[in-house]
């Protein structure tokens, strides 16, 4: 059985992995509802403009949007330089940087599901809402929210897979460090550069493999369960 | 008491509205299109007036003059839409008591008096996916009536609802009427809930209020070939059931000025004041006193006036005591028989005509 068990170093990839993703997904996920919200609520001068800005990492190369990252966010780069010296926060060359990148990158694929969901929701429910005396944060929070919420889910979980599985846009901004930097797929990326690290590869491999099914049988899983509680599947 | 004194457009549609009306129940009627839901959206503060004044209660809801515009949020108006609009997510219950848990609206109802007038207390713990539009409809009111409502908009309620359903769900607007006091609007493009359930009528075509005052007193002096198109127009009739003939399952209904109309069937208790509509288009003329005749209610009386309508018809205004009844015939038989104001004729009503739909409580208008 020593196959199964994880080396340090595998253990330190997979457990930095869930962690920047899970940071990435948790900070980019309020901006992504307020973004899907209001791409699909309001229309307001660069409505397109910013649909597009948002999509961007989608269709850039990923080394393209790790070079846009280090030249802003980076130690010189002026956002960088700024949130250094205001809040002693660091993007540059260690595991928050990785989180950054994973979440500019899987930003789109969080957006777009919530966007649509957020559409999905008839306005008139959110009409009879306010009529009932309920304000605007009120009807977001008890009505359009609870409503849209399957289609946030399936968005997060599809983004916290896009940002387990990032690779170029991080070792672009933040480099391959081991143990701050190096997440499984960088890793991976490693040991396919070492001779004899075909088992670790392997190895990685199938670890990737398996988070990502779980991933999606718990996205599969939650979507029928919340259906089921918002009564669509009886309609 | 409600005011409204409007101008205003949806798009490029134009309406402008003013009514004065009692507490009570109000019908807004018109055909599709004639600005039903524009006028109940500016009331309900959905729409901005361009100008205007809106007032429930005394209280001033809209006021462009004096700068008033209470917002949706704020005026206290209880909607209850043709879709009902429940909240998918939540439970009947939750729907019910949406006003007070996320509105902070006070209790001025309690939900157990409320549940019991609808008749719903089986359905609280079901999602409204699981109920039918007649369920859905009664609970989309409730959620209304516990929004501490200063008026009720009932917009085209039946609307979406079959014919059987209609009839289940009538009885608990009866009782809404006669048990909460609330002051209701009640848009509908069908003369039978009007004529049933309305003490104000106001009449609304093109955008623009034709008529507006009591029911009986604004159908009987509405113009029928432009207001209504003809086929709605019709005399409403109350009077007290006086007698009850088992055997041919007919019903006596005294008329206040002593007439007598035979109903199949019995609409209400014995003693009861009900309310009786008569399609003009159901109602025959004849020179001579027919004998020989299945039809069951002739009466006598006196042409008063002549109004050509579009196309063949006209409609033949008569007096029967002192009540003016409305005849829907051609204009040909007119003109065969030499009808003119002055003279004497009978009117044959057909019995079957009058059925249950047609029959509802009387309200005493104030």
């Amino acid at each position: 059985m020593a196959f199964f068990e994880l080396h340090p170093q595998e253990w330190e990839a997979l457990s930095l992995s869930l962690k920047v993703a899970a940071s990435a997904l948790a900070g980019s996920l309020p901006v992504a509802v307020l973004a899907g919200y209001g791409l699909a609520r309001w229309r307001f001068p660069g409505h397109g403009l910013l649909n597009a800005l948002i999509h961007m990492p989608l269709v850039m190369p990923p080394v393209v949007t790790g070079y846009v990252l280090l030249i802003l966010f980076g130690p010189v780069g002026p956002v960088g330089k700024f949130l250094e010296q205001t809040f002693g926060l660091s993007f540059a060359f260690n595991w928050t940087g990785a989180a950054l990148a994973a979440g500019v990158m899987a930003f789109p694929l969080l957006v777009h599901p919530i966007r649509l969901a957020f559409e999905a929701v008839d306005p008139k429910l959110e009409e009879a809402s306010t009529s009932l005396g309920a304000s605007g944060l009120v009807t977001f929070a008890v009505v359009t929210f609870p409503l849209a919420l399957p289609g946030v889910l399936g968005g997060a979980v599809l983004a916290f897979a896009k940002a387990m599985g990032e690779f170029g846009a991080t070792i672009t901004f933040v480099s391959n460090i081991p143990g701050e930097t190096r997440t499984l797929a960088l890793a991976l990326y490693t040991a396919t550069q070492t001779p004899s690290g075909d088992v670790i590869a392997f190895r990685l491999t199938f670890i990737a493999a398996a988070v990502a099914l779980c991933a999606l049988l718990l996205s599969e899983f939650l979507a029928r369960h919340l259906r089921r509680r918002i009564g669509a599947a009886d309609d | 008491m409600i005011e409204v004194d409007i101008k205003g457009r949806a798009g490029s549609f134009a309406v402008q509205a003013q009514f004065t009306a009692p507490p009570g129940v109000t019908s807004l009627f018109g055909v599709s299109g004639a600005g039903k839901s524009t006028v109940t959206r500016m009331i309900a503060g959905l729409l901005r007036p361009d100008e205007g004044r809106i007032a429930v209660d005394g209280e001033v809801l809209f006021d462009n003059v004096k700068g008033i515009d209470v917002s949706v949020r704020h005026r206290r108006i209880g909607h209850v839409f043709q879709d009902s609009r429940l909240f998918p997510h939540l439970s009947v219950k939750a729907n019910l008591t949406f006003a007070r848990w996320a509105g902070g609206r006070s209790e001025d109802r309690s939900l157990t008096e409320v549940v019991e007038l609808l008749g719903i207390g089986h359905l609280l713990n079901r999602k409204p996916g699981k109920l039918s539009g007649g369920e859905r409809q009664r609970v989309a009111i409730g959620r209304a009536l516990l929004s501490a409502p200063r008026l009720l908009i009932m917009d085209e309620p039946l609307a979406s609802l079959d014919q059987a359903r209609k009839a289940d769900i009538l009885p608990y607007l009866d009782r809404l009427r006669s048990e909460t006091g609330l002051p209701i609007l009640y848009v509908s493009h069908a003369m039978e809930e009007v004529a049933r359930l309305s003490q104000t009528l106001v009449i609304l075509s093109a955008g623009k209020t034709l008529a507006s005052g009591p029911v009986s007193s604004v159908l009987a002096s509405l113009d029928p070939g432009t207001d209504l198109g003809g086929e709605e127009t019709g005399t409403l009739l109350e009077g007290v059931v006086t007698h009850r003939d088992e055997q041919w399952d007919l019903s006596d209904v005294a008329l206040d000025e002593g007439l007598v109309i035979q109903v199949p069937g019995l609409p209400a208790s014995l003693g009861n004041r009900i309310r009786l509509r008569i399609p003009a288009r159901d109602v025959s003329i004849s020179l001579a006193k027919p004998s020989g005749i299945s039809v069951r209610n002739i009466l006598k009386a006196e042409v008063d006036a002549l109004r050509p309508l579009d196309g063949a018809y006209l409609e033949a205004v008569c007096k029967v005591g002192a009540q003016m009844l409305r005849s829907r015939i051609t204009r040909a038989s007119a003109f065969e028989l030499g009808l003119k104001p002055g003279q004497t004729v009978f009117l044959l009503i057909k019995s079957v005509t009058i059925d249950q739909g047609r029959v509802g409580p009387a309200v005493r208008e104030s």
